[in-house]
């Protein structure tokens, strides 16, 4: 921890909405957003952007949201399948939630190289 | 009851007391927790309110036969006793939707808030609960984008929203408070706040502060990434400056506006809720005045009534205390009024304040906002009361950062983040709280100073204005 009477220097940085202040997310840490995805009954979804382009509202879809699906491993594996296609690209994860029409979750889970 | 005319004064309760009377799906039901003066009976007390507060003068008058004062009058149909008080009752009454202007709030309270308020038969009168029928409540446009929308447009999901008011609140420089601004938002916040007194002073004239603050967002947006707004208070001495403002605003290309609903009256925020709903523009709510009508216990409004009559009138934020900040407010009652902001249908639920079901239908939700006297060691308490479609905003608790603004803004970003996970992974926020923050600052040393500088600041004082429970 920095000493409190020693004044720091506060970088402004680059990031992406929720959980971009917290260090990288390890492996079993994505696992659990995605279990609380699945257990809000919420839909597990895939986008992708290149950096270059991460401000736009739309990124773009990686194949359809997953509808009903309830198996982290399917979700995991189609995380590392869109991050193999797209390695420059940042790769999210979203929960659809229907009620609200929002999103009760989303989060970059790989940065793209860009 | 006669048809003849016969002048005179009549007993409030011969016509006003109807204990037998079942509610109608359309009559607007309203709760007012009533203190007679000594020697007058319940029933007439009651009778008088619902008298008073509808078609009802205290003298009969010739022109009552030329109308069905039976579809017109306002019903007091249920007594019942405040509990832990011997002198107050609760009186409830139903008035039909007809005696209402559409899509009036203003209307609606210059009815059951006006004259009665002043009347002799009473020593202390209170509105506890409106319950509007849904055929009312399709004639308000209500607010104008509304949760779901305001995160799409923002491109914020799955946590709260956080922000700042300015400090000081009063006699910074534009070019100055512009820097507050600007470092505020490069360092994670979402907002930033005017000061309710900021209007336009001469210290401070609101042309130069809006194109200040307007590139302290649009800078902060280019070097983080993400969407950031300030909410520009266009509250004004009169409506043609108000829209004046709200104009600028949007000419800058300005995400978010505030206003002061109860200080300007609810005529302008309609009227401004309308215009930022053709405008695309969100509309930040905050509650000045309040306190002097909702904080005693046995006289004025609740807070709650004043909620619901926002929503109707039209905002996508709104003021509602912290529960665990220095200000007033009682957990149960504001979750109770905090439903009534967000959710679509709230039964009835005394444990919260709540005194009739109420239906919202499609009316958009507005955010909470916990505001005042907060600071990181609140975080994990306040995601867990407020849950996620709540906007916290930390004035001192982000400027006052050891290191200043940028570094108090990423301590609360990241103590908001680390308790949004710590949730979603199933932990217990409150009873978790202190190794929840403690993990976060090992990767944070904005963080670590925060929680260093502010860890023995508690504001508790008893609440005022407690729910009658048993």
């Amino acid at each position: 921890m920095t000493g409190t009477h020693e004044m720091g220097d506060y970088q402004t940085t680059v990031t992406l909405e929720t959980f971009s202040f917290l260090p990288k997310l390890t492996q079993q840490e994505v696992e659990a957003q995605i279990n609380y995805v699945i257990a809000q009954g919420w839909t597990p979804s895939i986008e992708h952007e290149h950096p270059s382009r991460a401000f736009n509202h739309y990124w773009t879809m990686w194949k359809l949201p997953f509808f009903g699906e309830t198996s982290l491993d399917r979700v995991l594996d189609e995380l590392e399948a869109c991050r193999r296609s797209y390695p420059d690209h940042h790769v999210r994860l979203l929960g659809y939630d229907t009620y609200t029409q929002s999103q009760g979750v989303c989060f970059v889970v790989y940065e793209g190289r860009g | 009851m006669s048809n003849t005319y016969q002048a005179g004064v009549k007993e409030y309760r011969e016509k006003y007391w109807t204990p037998d009377y079942v509610p109608l799906d359309t009559d607007l039901l309203a709760c007012f927790k009533v203190t007679g003066q000594p020697g007058v009976p319940n029933e007439e007390v009651a009778a008088a309110v619902a008298a008073e507060s509808s078609t009802g003068t205290w003298s009969t008058v010739w022109s009552e036969y030329l109308t069905d004062l039976e579809y017109y009058k306002g019903r007091a149909y249920r007594i019942e006793d405040v509990p832990g008080d011997p002198e107050a009752f609760y009186v409830f009454i139903a008035y039909p939707i007809d005696l209402f202007e559409e899509g009036s709030v203003v209307n609606v309270l210059t009815s059951l808030v006006g004259n009665v308020f002043g009347f002799k038969a009473l020593r202390h009168l209170r509105l506890e609960d409106i319950r509007f029928p849904i055929a009312y409540i399709k004639t308000c446009m209500g607010p104008p984008s509304g949760i779901q929308v305001e995160r799409d447009k923002m491109n914020k999901y799955g946590r709260p929203l956080l922000g700042a008011t300015i400090k000081p609140k009063l006699g910074l420089s534009a070019k100055n408070y512009g820097r507050a601004v600007y470092e505020c938002l490069r360092g994670g916040l979402d907002f930033t706040k005017d000061d309710e007194n900021v209007n336009c002073q001469p210290f401070m004239r609101w042309q130069n502060r809006f194109e200040f603050v307007a590139e302290a967002v649009s800078k902060s947006q280019e070097e983080t990434g993400e969407r950031k707004g300030h909410y520009l208070n266009v509250t004004a001495a009169d409506p043609e400056q108000m829209y004046e403002r709200a104009e600028f605003a949007k000419e800058l290309g300005q995400p978010i506006i505030m206003h002061d609903f109860l200080t300007a009256g609810f005529t302008a925020n309609t009227g401004l809720a309308k215009w930022c709903r053709k405008n695309g523009m969100l509309l930040h709510i905050h509650r000045a005045m309040h306190g002097v009508i909702d904080r005693h216990p046995k006289h004025g409004i609740h807070f709650r009534v004043l909620a619901k009559c926002l929503r109707l009138s039209g905002g996508d934020h709104l003021h509602t205390g912290t529960v665990v900040g220095k200000l007033e407010g009682d957990r149960n009652a504001t979750l109770g009024f905090v439903d009534q902001l967000r959710e679509s249908f709230i039964p009835e639920d005394r444990s919260r304040g709540i005194f009739f079901d109420q239906d919202w239908g499609s009316m958009p939700g507005v955010f909470a906002v916990a505001s005042g006297g907060i600071h990181v060691w609140h975080m994990p308490a306040l995601l867990a009361i407020f849950g996620d479609d709540a906007v916290f905003q930390f004035g001192g608790g982000t400027q006052g950062h050891p290191w200043g603004n940028a570094a108090g803004a990423a301590a609360n970003r990241v103590a908001l983040e680390a308790c949004v996970k710590a949730r979603n992974e199933g932990r217990e926020l409150e009873r978790e709280a202190k190794e929840i923050l403690t993990e976060a600052a090992r990767h944070s040393p904005e963080l670590a100073i925060a929680m260093e500088t502010w860890k023995e600041i508690k504001f508790e004082f008893d609440t005022i204005d407690k729910l009658d429970v048993k």
